[in-house]
């Protein structure tokens, strides 16, 4: 971008730019608005996107829009006050930086999707793009009336050009959320914007030949070549989220991540956002309450001792939320295998203010290991032991729920310790849930089934084990200092959890075993008639 | 077919560590002691003095599963005061493992069905090692899960995916009949019993049926059989000839409808039951090695080749002839005082270069018959055309070391992975029995080389270096594995120049197997080819009776 001074004495050298004003005669005038409007289009979608962007993935979108907005705005202005600056050809810079604005704008929103992945510097990364943006648009009308003032009276100019630009700011407005979005995903219209904007410059090199230095190859070389990576970049637009995706989880995927374990995926819709792996959904966020408060609270109120917990999977964070109400947990210790789950947990805004920044208790420690493997060498007790794993869909997740794996987890079970697992839906997948209790009866515990109804998930299944008999559930109370911070559970909602209808009653199935896995094949077409 | 793939692999071998490679990531060819070996071929130990001598009550040469089979049945019969010697640096001979910062593999034998009710001794040594917890009720075993081979099992590879277990689902339905009536047939077999009550067939084999009807059974080979019974299916030739190269690295044409048969109807407890459930371990049967040898402490000696067996000469008259003259020429001063009716064993020390000797009452030979005859005294003159009919199939093993796991599209990674259009059988992944499911792991290639004769074979593994071993295993692995490269930091491979004694037709029925079961003078003889399949089981039964006749030679001396 030539925009200071030094660059005049070679377009001076070039022979042109004091001299002779040029004539503008190779289109009618109005092909120029429009340039303006398309330029005032481009400018407010690059706007939109990265305000929605920042309220997907950090959440409060009155904040991320009211910030997004403002240095915009500002920017703007810098831009504006830069053009000042710039003497020489017009038309030339004006071409450079549509060129720019192509580029960076065009690849804000998959750059700034990549920053999100890996969360550290989202928030340099967001303010650097908008401001970079905005002081490059701030630089493109300026330039234009520059360029177009040598046809037009100033009251003309201003008033139309003006005119335009609103009138482009109402049709981006409009297309955004109707057609852009919808139809294309946050990071095509980005690709797609930037094509707009690097045509606007090829056109350019065409409409203002007579303004432009003698050679224009390079200019169009360049032009060429930004188009052909924006055009590669709307090919290759499933890389940074996948659209299909999208579709297949009916809302804007605002996270997505492939670790070595699995693929994560955060999406967003209005005023929720919904977790994903490996396609199935982990929690939403309007009805988790329910799924963690009833995983986590019957086994507080069964157990006698609860200092020391130990939780397996739940890597977001969500079931350390409700341990941490209890003041009488000394330490928590959380054993997932993907760090990438733990640093979405302990990073991503939307999920901090979720679990209530659990993971920056001071009582959690975090390990990344196979639950299976961290087990074998284990050396302490623990009180409760909270099991949150993915359903058994597969041999490598199927393992987590055998005898072998239960008989290890009794190792590290104080003598009055309680279990509570999460096992899929005792009412979709009947086979499978009791697959699960009876495999921790196998192991030598006694078990007590339950379900909680989550709407997003339908009737989900838990199971209480511990090595002796607990009593009867009636007598299991909610702890009064947590109680009165419930959203779901109430000591009779507590006992209401137990009673199991008729549709859900126990099935004679096989236990879950290390060499014969039926709990993986019970959930495959237990699952697959819902499908 | 077969023998134009072995020409095909051997144009592919000779010569051409020029050709192939170079890779990037390092390796070895394993076996030293290989070279230590061929020594014995030498006969410089007849004019060396024999620098120290030891008393022993026994002496077993070779730490293979029988020789540490018969080490933990004299500590159990009393009999302590014996050594143990073994000429690899490491116990366990072909069921021995090797050990990585990753994950513990094997380097030969790999697995062992869970025993029948009646083999009480390998019961008891299982619950002692602690793969059987406990004994019910009613006797039967209670496994430690986790010892049992998870699932999944095994998975096959053919068109261009990955499907669950080794019975393909793209067969006709005619195939599968046929598949179906080989298994009526085995089952008949499961169910059959002689006048004394016996099984066909049964682990260890020795306990089974020697009723003429399964003797004719070892005349024909078996190809032959399953010709006669109308078995024509590919399908059902390649399930039974993976069986046979899996078991016995034989094909269908060396490999005699008894053991063909064995193969199948001895691990099925009764007729229309599955297959007993496989016990395995990273380290494959390594486990159990390392189990008996925690048991020996000192007394096993590693790095010790064995050069001399000398039955002395008082020994001889109640044995079956054998070193009479022989016994003088021990060098001047190395006979002990008095009348001795025992067994010298002169043993070379790898870490010394030192000769040692020992004189025991007894020894126990432990190694492979041509060996035997190597190493003891008039044994060759004696048995060498009985020893001669034992021949032994050639194996190639490769330990990949993977950094990460290949990716994975269709039915997911098993203990065994078996790929159809291989040369060899497939790889075994070291770390699915530990449960570890990402990141590094080994895995254990096995090719037996049963397209050759087995001295060809050996050749051939002798005119592979480094660079042509990688690429044979490489060409077989990325049939299924085409991102595999990439993956590996190391790459070792074990030439098992007689891996397997093979179970040709009439070896198993003939005179030579029976008369090198005998004892020579005080020498007894343990080893998995005296059964004439290569198992576990057989060679820890060798292992026990050879202990066990000791014993009771013991006893018969002490009135
Ligand atoms: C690749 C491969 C895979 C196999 N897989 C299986 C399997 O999955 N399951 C199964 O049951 N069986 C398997 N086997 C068969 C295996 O051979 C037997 O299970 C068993 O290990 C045989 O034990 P052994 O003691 O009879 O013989 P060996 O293992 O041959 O032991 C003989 C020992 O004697 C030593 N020795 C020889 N000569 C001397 C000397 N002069 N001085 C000192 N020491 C000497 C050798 O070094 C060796 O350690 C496999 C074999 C191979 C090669």
């Amino acid at each position: 971008m030539a925009i200071v001074q030094p660059v005049q004495p070679a377009l001076e050298q070039a022979g042109w730019g004091k001299g002779e004003p040029l004539r503008l005669d190779r289109a009618p005038l109005f092909l120029l608005y429009i340039n303006v409007l398309i330029i005032a289009s481009c400018g407010l979608v690059y706007e939109l996107l990265a305000g929605t962007l920042a309220s997907y993935v950090l959440g409060d979108s009155v904040t991320q829009f009211s910030l997004v907005i403002g240095f915009y705005l500002f920017a703007l202005g810098i831009g504006a006050w830069l053009s000042g600056f710039i003497v020489g050809s017009p038309a030339r810079v004006f071409v450079e930086v549509e060129l720019a604005v192509a580029l960076v704008g065009g690849c804000s929103a998959p750059v700034l999707f990549l920053a999100f992945g890996y969360l550290r510097g989202f928030h340099f990364a967001l303010f650097s793009v908008v401001t970079l943006i905005g002081t490059l648009v701030g630089l493109e009308l300026p330039l234009l009336m520059r360029i177009l003032k040598e046809h037009l009276d100033f009251r003309d100019l201003v008033s139309r050009v003006l005119a335009f630009d609103y009138i482009g700011a109402l049709a981006a407005s409009l297309l955004f959320p109707l057609f852009l979005v919808p139809q294309l995903g946050l990071v095509r219209t980005s690709f797609v914007v930037g094509l707009l904007n690097a045509l606007v410059a090829l056109w350019g090199t065409h409409l203002l030949r007579p303004l432009l230095p003698r050679r224009v190859g390079g200019l169009q070389g360049r032009a060429f070549l930004v188009i052909g990576l924006l055009v590669a970049g709307i090919i290759k637009a499933d890389l940074f989220t996948d659209l299909a995706e999208e579709q297949q989880f009916g809302n804007p995927v605002v996270f997505a991540r492939t670790s070595q374990y699995q693929r994560i995926v955060v999406t967003r819709s209005e005023s929720d956002f919904h977790l994903f792996l490996n396609g199935n959904l982990q929690f939403h966020s309007a009805d988790e309450y329910r799924y963690h408060e009833a995983l986590v609270h019957p086994a507080f109120s069964a157990a006698i001792d609860r200092r020391h917990v130990l939780v397996l999977g739940g890597g977001d964070g969500l079931a350390l939320r409700e341990i941490f109400r209890y003041p009488d947990v000394e330490s928590a210790t959380l054993v997932d295998i993907d760090p990438a789950m733990t640093e979405l947990g302990s990073g991503l805004p939307l999920l901090r203010t979720l679990n209530a920044d659990a993971f920056g208790d001071r009582r959690l420690r975090v390990i990344h290991e196979d639950a299976l493997i961290w087990l074998e060498q284990v050396d302490r007790k623990y009180d409760l032991v909270i099991i949150d794993f993915p359903d058994p869909s597969s041999f490598a997740v199927g393992k987590l729920y055998t005898t072998t794996f239960y008989r290890r987890l009794l190792r590290c079970l104080a003598p009055d310790g309680v279990v509570a697992v999460q096992c899929t839906s005792p009412l979709s997948a009947p086979r499978s849930f009791w697959c699960v209790v009876k495999t921790l009866e196998n192991a030598g515990l006694h078990t007590w089934p339950y379900r909680a109804s989550v709407p997003s998930f339908g009737e989900w299944g838990f199971v209480l084990a511990a090595r002796r008999d607990l009593g009867t559930v009636s007598n299991w109370r909610l702890d009064e200092r947590v109680a009165s911070q419930l959203k779901f559970l109430d000591n009779s909602g507590l006992q209401g959890l137990f009673e199991l209808p008729l549709d859900m009653r126990r099935l004679e199935v096989e236990p879950n075993r290390w060499n014969n896995q039926i709990l993986v094949r019970y959930y495959e077409s237990e699952w697959a008639r819902w499908k | 077919m077969l023998k134009a793939s072995a020409i095909a692999g051997t144009a592919a071998c000779s010569g051409c560590g020029s050709r192939v490679g170079p890779f990037s990531f390092p390796g070895a060819i394993i076996g030293a002691a290989r070279d230590r070996g061929h020594e014995l071929r030498g006969d410089r130990r007849l004019d060396e003095p024999v620098a120290e001598w030891h008393t022993v009550d026994v002496v077993i040469v070779g730490g293979g599963v029988a020789g540490l089979a018969s080490a933990w049945t004299l500590d159990k019969l009393g009999l302590r005061d014996f050594v143990l010697l073994e000429l690899e640096e490491a116990l366990g001979g072909t069921s021995r493992g090797g050990r990585s910062d990753v994950s513990a593999y094997p380097w030969g034998a790999h697995y062992l069905p869970t025993p029948m009710p009646e083999n009480i001794e390998l019961l008891r040594l299982l619950h002692e090692a602690g793969a059987i917890e406990q004994f019910d009720a009613d006797g039967s075993a209670v496994y430690a899960e986790e010892q049992l081979c998870r699932d999944p099992e095994e998975r096959l590879f053919y068109d261009g995916q990955w499907h669950e277990d080794l019975l393909p689902s793209d067969v006709s339905d005619r195939e599968r009949g046929e598949w179906d009536r080989f298994r009526i047939e085995v089952d008949a077999w499961v169910a059959w019993r002689d006048p004394q009550g016996r099984r066909a067939f049964v682990l260890p084999s020795d306990r089974g049926s020697d009723d003429p009807k399964v003797a004719a059974l070892d005349a024909i080979s078996m190809t032959e059989w399953m010709e006669q019974r109308r078995f024509h299916s590919p399908f059902v030739r390649w399930e039974i000839e993976y069986a046979c190269r899996d078991d016995y690295g034989t094909t269908l044409d060396q490999t005699s409808a008894w053991a063909g048969l064995f193969y199948f109807a001895s691990r099925i407890r009764n007729p229309g039951e599955s297959p007993q459930p496989l016990l395995t371990w990273p380290e494959g049967n390594g486990r159990l090695v390392r189990f008996f040898a925690d048991q020996l402490g000192n007394r096993a000696r590693t790095g010790m080749l064995v050069t001399a067996m000398r039955p002395a000469k008082s020994a001889t008259s109640g044995g079956n002839g054998g070193g009479v003259d022989e016994a003088a020429s021990l060098k001047p001063g190395s006979m002990p005082e008095g009348p001795f009716d025992g067994v010298e064993v002169v043993a070379r020390s790898a870490a010394d270069g030192i000769l040692r000797g020992w004189r025991a009452r007894h020894a126990i030979f432990a190694g492979p018959q041509f060996i035997a005859r190597r190493i003891i005294e008039n044994y060759d003159r004696e048995r060498g055309d009985a020893v001669r009919q034992f021949t032994y199939a050639p194996w190639l093993v490769a330990n990949l070391h993977l950094r990460d796991r290949p990716v994975e599209h269709s039915f997911p990674v098993a203990w065994d992975n078996v790929i159809r259009d291989g040369q060899g059988l497939g790889y075994v992944v070291a770390t699915h029995q530990s449960g570890r499911d990402h990141g590094p792991t080994v895995l254990t290639y096995y090719r037996p080389l049963c397209e050759f004769t087995p001295s060809e074979g050996r050749e051939w593994l002798e005119s592979c270096d480094w660079n042509a071993c990688v690429d044979v295993v490489l060409r077989d692995l990325e049939i299924a594995h085409s991102d595999l490269r990439p993956l590996i930091v190391r790459l070792d491979v074990m030439h098992w120049g007689h891996a397997m004694i093979r179970p040709v037709p009439g070896f198993r029925f003939g005179t030579a197997r029976a008369r090198c079961q005998e004892r020579f003078g005080n020498i007894q003889f343990a080893h998995t080819d005296l059964s004439g399949i290569a198992l576990f089981e057989e060679a820890f039964a060798h292992g026990c009776r050879a202990a066990r006749e000791i014993a009771d030679q013991q006893r018969e001396r002490v009135p």
